[in-house]
């Protein structure tokens, strides 16, 4: 047998799982799509005393318009929420999203395999925060907010202050990522998504996802742009945004920005690309994902 | 009860029914080889990379090294073992034999599973989509030309069928 033995819980509503999370603590683990969960507990690199598995809770599997805006305390109305425990495969094949959100659609394909995203959650790879995937680093440059519950209560997180460093969310042990609420297309906003990777499906060498938005003069209000494979954590590139802030997205304004992006992050050398040729990749895809974004912004893309 | 204990779950694998008691840690994989003794489906690398052990749960291809057999209960599972037909084999395993898609074959009940699924979604792939249908199931011998041929030749023969 490869992983160690655990305990197991199927609850079927949110409010059993969580009286079994905060009754065992730090001892056990939620199971989601157990894609990342399921390698490492077969490694012994987890070896969580109790499972408890999230799968049959149907409350947790949605995708669907945001129409009741901030009666629950959440962001809206507009866009679209996305329950935890729906498949990347899902998302991936949404016409929903793909109206509401369509760097999502436009991203969903470059997760790992069909097979893996059969199973694997949005939420998952959400609350996983491994600074190479691709969720984090949607969710960052969309503004997202994530709902987070307790069995003390709730609250919904901002992207920002939900991701806290390497594989590191401000989840407590005994809380569950509920649902996700990303805001629907706005006016002179254009996003972009951009990856290399060695092959299809494989984690990206370097990536980015980006939302930027111009005021009426065509100049750039707001830029969010969030780096995957090329970071420490899932985080907000500031001072590549700083550049753009006030500018025309002209050549020269985004080639400055994609070099500044280069120098703010500071990728790591592995097996598969040394840090300078990863330096470059930013460079490049930055200025790629820009000219895309600014181009989708003004309407001409 | 502890819960690190045996749990009951049904399964309906390839149309049989099963009962059997396994313990939660046991995998899908190690379930169907050991237990059912279908060791068609194969386990190389364990942690989701290598695409061996490629099953069908109700209808969709998952890792069968990434599931618990807990988690099944209830499900109807696909192996390679329920591809062949009153008829003989299954027309895609058919266009492996022919386009000598396999060599050693380590990798081929993950790869007609998978493709089994996809030619349902996309009956009438490119050649760029076979491929990237294929990057999620790794072949050590025969370099991918003669799977993607087989998979192009079975979508050719099978588009006539209803
Ligand atoms: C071969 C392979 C390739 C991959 N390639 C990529 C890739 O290219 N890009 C990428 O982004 N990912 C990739 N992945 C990872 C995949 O996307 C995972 O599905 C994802 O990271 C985790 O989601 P999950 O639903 O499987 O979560 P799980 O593995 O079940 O859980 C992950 C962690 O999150 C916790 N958790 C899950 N859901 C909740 C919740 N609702 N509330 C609280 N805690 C929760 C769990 O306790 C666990 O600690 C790959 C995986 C494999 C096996
Ligand atoms: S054995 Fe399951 S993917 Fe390799
Ligand atoms: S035929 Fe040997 S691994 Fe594919």
């Amino acid at each position: 047998m490869k992983p160690a033995s655990f305990e197991y819980h199927a609850p079927d509503s949110v409010e059993e799982a969580l009286g079994l999370l905060t009754e065992h603590g730090w001892d056990a683990k939620a199971l989601a799509g157990g894609q990342s969960l399921i390698p490492a507990m077969n490694f012994r690199l987890a070896r969580p005393a109790v499972l408890v598995d999230l799968n049959l809770i149907d409350e947790l599997a949605f995708i669907r318009r945001n129409e009741n805006g901030g009666g629950d305390g959440g962001p809206g109305p507009g866009g679209v929420r996305i329950g935890a425990m729906t498949r990347q495969r899902a998302v991936e094949k949404s016409e929903l999203v793909a109206e509401l959100a369509p760097l999502l659609t436009e991203m969903m394909p470059h997760i790992a395999h069909p097979q893996i995203r059969n199973r694997g959650t949005f939420g998952g790879s959400a609350v996983h925060a491994d600074p190479a995937s691709e969720i984090p680093a949607a969710l960052l440059a969309l503004d997202a907010s994530c709902r987070v519950r307790g069995v003390e209560g709730e609250r919904w997180v901002r992207a920002e202050e939900f991701f806290l460093g390497l594989f590191g969310t401000s989840l407590e042990p005994d809380e569950l990522l509920i649902e996700i609420a990303l805001p629907g297309p706005r006016e002179l906003t254009g996003c972009a998504f951009r990856e290399i990777s060695r092959r299809q499906g494989d984690y990206a060498l370097a990536g980015l996802a980006i939302r930027l938005t111009l005021d009426v003069k065509g100049r750039i209000q707001e830029a969010r742009l969030a780096y995957l494979g090329v970071g420490g954590a899932p985080a907000l590139a500031a001072s590549a945004a700083a550049v753009l802030i006030g500018e025309k997205p002209t050549a020269t304004v985004v080639e400055d920005a994609a070099r500044t992006a280069a120098g703010e992050l500071e990728p790591m050398e592995d097996m598969h690309a040394s840090a300078a040729y990863r330096s470059r990749l930013v460079e490049i895809l930055t200025r790629e994902a820009l000219a895309t974004a600014a181009e989708r912004a003004s309407g001409s893309g | 009860m502890d819960a690190t204990q045996a749990v009951a779950i049904r399964v309906t694998v390839n149309g049989e029914r099963y009962e059997r008691s396994v313990e939660p840690r046991l995998l899908l994989s190690d379930f169907l080889r050991q237990e059912l003794g279908l060791s068609g489906t194969h386990v190389g690398c364990e942690h989701g990379v290598c695409g061996a052990c490629t099953v069908l749960l109700d209808g969709q291809p998952v890792r069968a090294c990434l599931v618990f057999a807990v988690q099944a209960d209830g499900s109807s599972i696909g192996t390679v073992e329920g591809l062949e037909r009153d008829d003989g084999l299954h027309p895609l395993q058919a266009a492996f034999k022919e386009a000598h898609g396999l060599q050693c074959g380590f990798c081929t009940p993950g790869i007609l599973m998978t493709m089994v699924a996809f030619l349902d979604e996309v009956p009438d792939p490119t050649e760029l989509e076979v491929r990237e249908a294929l990057s999620g199931n790794l072949c050590r011998c025969t370099g991918y030309q003669k799977i993607v041929e087989a998979v192009e030749a079975a979508a050719a023969g099978l588009g006539g069928k209803p």
